[in-house]
């Protein structure tokens, strides 16, 4: 996987009905993990959807983001290689774990043998070998959470953004699909963005850490 | 049917059949039209929904192609004509300046021989239809948040929303899809309006037959009316393997991870279908008032030289009886659908507010999925024999059969929305069944239930065939009078007919909207139910 270089916020703001929500400036470098800390409410889950290009069109924003030297603030969501792990795992339901890995897989990997291989190894990788045909449904919150964060790294993002992604798992899973996300994110070399309200994720995350509205 | 001489079972009927020229063109133009519209429809509400979900542009979309489905079939196959017909609007708008035309040039648009036309008219009825029925379906396959993954995930938002969202979207969908495909097939007002005649789509014949003095007729129309229905079900399972094939091949794609990032040319496709399909019915009912109130109005004039209400004026009193005619069996059967199908709503909801499964429900939309005219032929029979045929009372009873679907189909999510906690509350402050019905329930349901009227009030005044059959020209709407105008061609008293058909429906969901408004002007947590 390819290191991407910066991901930074130039001078956002956030605003609804005329009231601003948030205003930020700040740089994450590769390997780094950025917390954002707030209530609910306080916009932080937008300033993702920003980043990502999925906004709803009742926030107005305005500001720059920039990855690795590029501007993706006007691009589609596809473009921008930037992925996301939600709160729920979001994967989808019609597809195998080994459809929503492929689903995911970058198309750059080519060929029907070396993308069921990809994700076999991606599975092996998060000790769900043997995995692949079962349907999504059947798998525990902890399996789920691993397929949701192959997946995204099977699409090479050039950022990974983490939208409270280990809220919903049990204490003892916590730590360990935690680990698990930032022991990937640093070994791929991505910038990350963790936006939560669990002192515990920030302080697992060992950045820097923003605390916005309240 | 010994009045009629067949005593006994016989093959004749069938051989009368496949004697009657052109039988098989008949049957093959209802195939291949019936499909043809429905794929069209379906492929543009994907792309319509795929492009615009979650945008500004949504509620806009939804806001413009809505109230479009109120509209009668013949009102915009009508207005359709009247644009796109030789002498219609269009050709007057771009002559002679563009193309040269002093004279209407002789082209067979309406009735082509292919059903060209009939495609379009059906097309620009039911988009709108299935758009509303998928925007519908939407929240319970989690879209928005589905679609945001699959975006983020590198995917172009056509081809992310048709591997994501459809497969779960779709299965919802189902019903009113193969209800389009079977009305498409059997329709016999939007055919006899702009399709083919020479020959005419099945349907039209056969009801040709029924309607026919000659009532040995009635045999080979049965025989006509059966091999409809067998139409329709070969293309309900060509449909199913259809489907079953574009699952397949789309599961080998989403494997090799085709992102599809570049999707401007489907999306200029949705944009331009959007605006053609509500274009088409806005202008067509605009060109029908024009048409109505015309004077003297001379080709290639895009505007008649004088206005006049001489059509209205001439038309009057059969215009208020028609319209009294048509309200009332409306507005009783609405009201009988909405006391059978709150009722059993009720009879079904347990104490705890959780539904039961509704046994047998599926008997209540066989009326939409099947062809109107294979079972018509037999309540026309049944009507005979009973003596109701040509009563207000059998067309009535008639009408109720096609509004307690859709009235069903209105109520039943809201009502499983309910709150089960409100009526948990108030039974424990000891309030029975039939008070938390009255005092907790009804109220809540406000809004859904003047919305289920006003469907039920628009798909009873929009019903061509049940009327015309067991009305047995007796019992005449605006519905069958319009129609029925098309042989004579007089187009300002077809606009005069075609508008009023067209408000009339109107007038029932402006009031679905205002009454709750007013009433709840002071609640605002009901206000954001609507």
């Amino acid at each position: 996987m390819t290191s991407g270089g910066d991901l930074e916020f130039r001078d956002l703001t956030l605003t609804r009905d005329g009231q601003r929500l948030l205003a930020l400036s700040v740089t994450v470098a590769p390997g780094e993990t950025l917390s954002i800390m707030g209530p609910s409410g306080s916009g932080k889950s937008t300033l993702l959807a920003m980043a990502t290009g999925t906004i709803s069109p009742e926030f107005d924003t305005s500001g720059r983001i920039i990855l690795g030297g590029r501007d993706i603030t006007a691009l589609p969501p596809q473009d921008r290689q930037v992925g996301i792990l939600f709160q729920d795992d979001v994967l989808f339901p019609h597809l195998s774990v080994r459809g929503n890995l492929a689903f995911g897989l970058h198309p750059s990997v080519k060929g029907r043998k070396a993308r069921m291989a990809a994700v076999d190894e991606a599975l092996a990788g998060v000790g769900l070998a043997g995995f692949a045909d079962r349907d999504p449904a059947t798998l525990s919150g902890g399996q789920r959470a691993r397929v949701a964060l192959m997946r995204v790294l099977l699409s090479q993002p050039k950022a990974l953004l983490l939208d409270e992604p280990f809220s919903k798992l049990d204490a003892g899973l916590r730590d360990q699909i935690r680990n698990l996300v930032f022991d990937h994110a640093r070994a791929a070399g991505l910038p990350v963005v963790l936006v939560t309200h669990d002192p515990e994720d920030a302080k697992a995350a060992g950045g820097r850490v923003i605390t916005v509205g309240g | 049917m010994p009045a009629l001489g067949g005593e006994t079972l016989s093959l004749q009927p069938w051989r009368d059949l496949f004697a009657v020229p052109g039988i098989l063109r008949s049957a093959l133009l209802s195939l291949c039209t019936g499909l043809a519209a429905t794929l069209i429809s379906v492929i543009l509400v994907i792309l319509i929904v795929a492009t615009f979900q979650g945008t500004r542009g949504f509620r806009r979309v939804e806001r413009v192609l809505s109230p479009l489905l109120s509209v009668p079939h013949a009102a915009a196959a009508f207005g359709l004509a009247f644009l796109i017909a030789p002498s219609g609007w269009l050709s007057r708008l771009l002559s002679p300046w563009l193309t040269g035309w002093n004279a209407p040039p002789d082209l067979l648009i309406i009735h082509d021989t292919w059903g060209l036309t009939l495609i379009g008219g059906l097309v620009i009825k039911e988009v709108p239809f299935l758009l509303l029925m998928t925007i519908a379906a939407l929240p319970q396959a989690d879209a928005s948040r589905t679609l945001a993954a699959a975006m983020t995930l590198g995917y172009g938002r056509v081809s992310g929303w048709c591997r994501t969202v459809l497969p779960r979207v779709y299965p919802q969908i189902r019903l009113p899809v193969y209800a389009v495909l079977a009305f498409s097939m059997s329709t016999v007002e939007v055919a006899l309006i702009l399709g083919p005649t020479t020959p005419a789509t099945l349907a039209v014949r056969v009801t040709g037959w029924m309607r026919d003095p000659d009532l040995t007729l009635w045999f080979q129309a049965a025989a006509g009316a059966a091999l409809q229905l067998a139409l329709v079900l070969f293309a309900f399972l060509l449909w199913r393997f259809g489907e079953t094939v574009i699952a397949r091949l789309a599961l080998m794609r989403i494997m090799a991870g085709h992102r599809g990032r570049s999707d401007w040319f489907p999306r200029a496709i949705a944009l331009v279908s959007a605006l053609a399909v509500s274009g088409a019915v806005f202008a067509g009912l605009v060109v029908l008032g024009i048409w109505s109130f015309a004077g003297f109005w001379r080709f290639p004039d895009a505007l008649p030289q004088a206005f006049s209400l001489k059509t209205w004026m001439r038309s009057g009193d059969t215009l208020l009886s028609l319209v009294a005619t048509g309200m009332g069996i409306a507005v009783a059967s609405v009201v009988v659908a909405l006391i059978l199908v709150l009722y059993q709503l009720q009879q079904t909801t347990r104490l705890d507010g959780s539904p039961d499964r509704g046994q047998g429900m599926w008997l209540v939309y066989l009326p939409l999925i099947l062809p109107q005219i294979s079972f018509l032929l037999g309540l026309q029979i049944l009507s005979v024999i009973s003596g109701l045929d040509g009563t207000h009372f059998g067309v009535f009873v008639c009408h109720l059969m096609f509004v307690l679907p859709y009235v069903y189909l209105s109520l039943s999510d809201p009502w499983k929305a309910l709150n089960p906690r409100l009526s948990t509350v108030a039974a424990t402050l000891g309030s029975g069944p039939w008070r938390i019905f009255w005092r907790v329930r009804l109220p809540l349901m406000l809004t859904p239930i003047l919305t289920a009227a006003a469907v039920g009030l628009a798909v009873s005044l929009g019903l061509y065939l049940p009327t015309l059959l067991i009305g047995a020209g007796r019992v005449t709407t605006l519905t069958t009078e319009a129609v029925a105008l098309t042989a004579g061609g007089d187009r300002r008293l077809i606009g005069v007919y075609g508008l009023l058909q067209a408000i009339l429906p109107f007038i029932g969901f402006g009031m679905a909207l205002a009454v709750p408004r007013l009433v709840w002007r002071n609640r605002r947590a009901m206000e954001a139910r609507q």
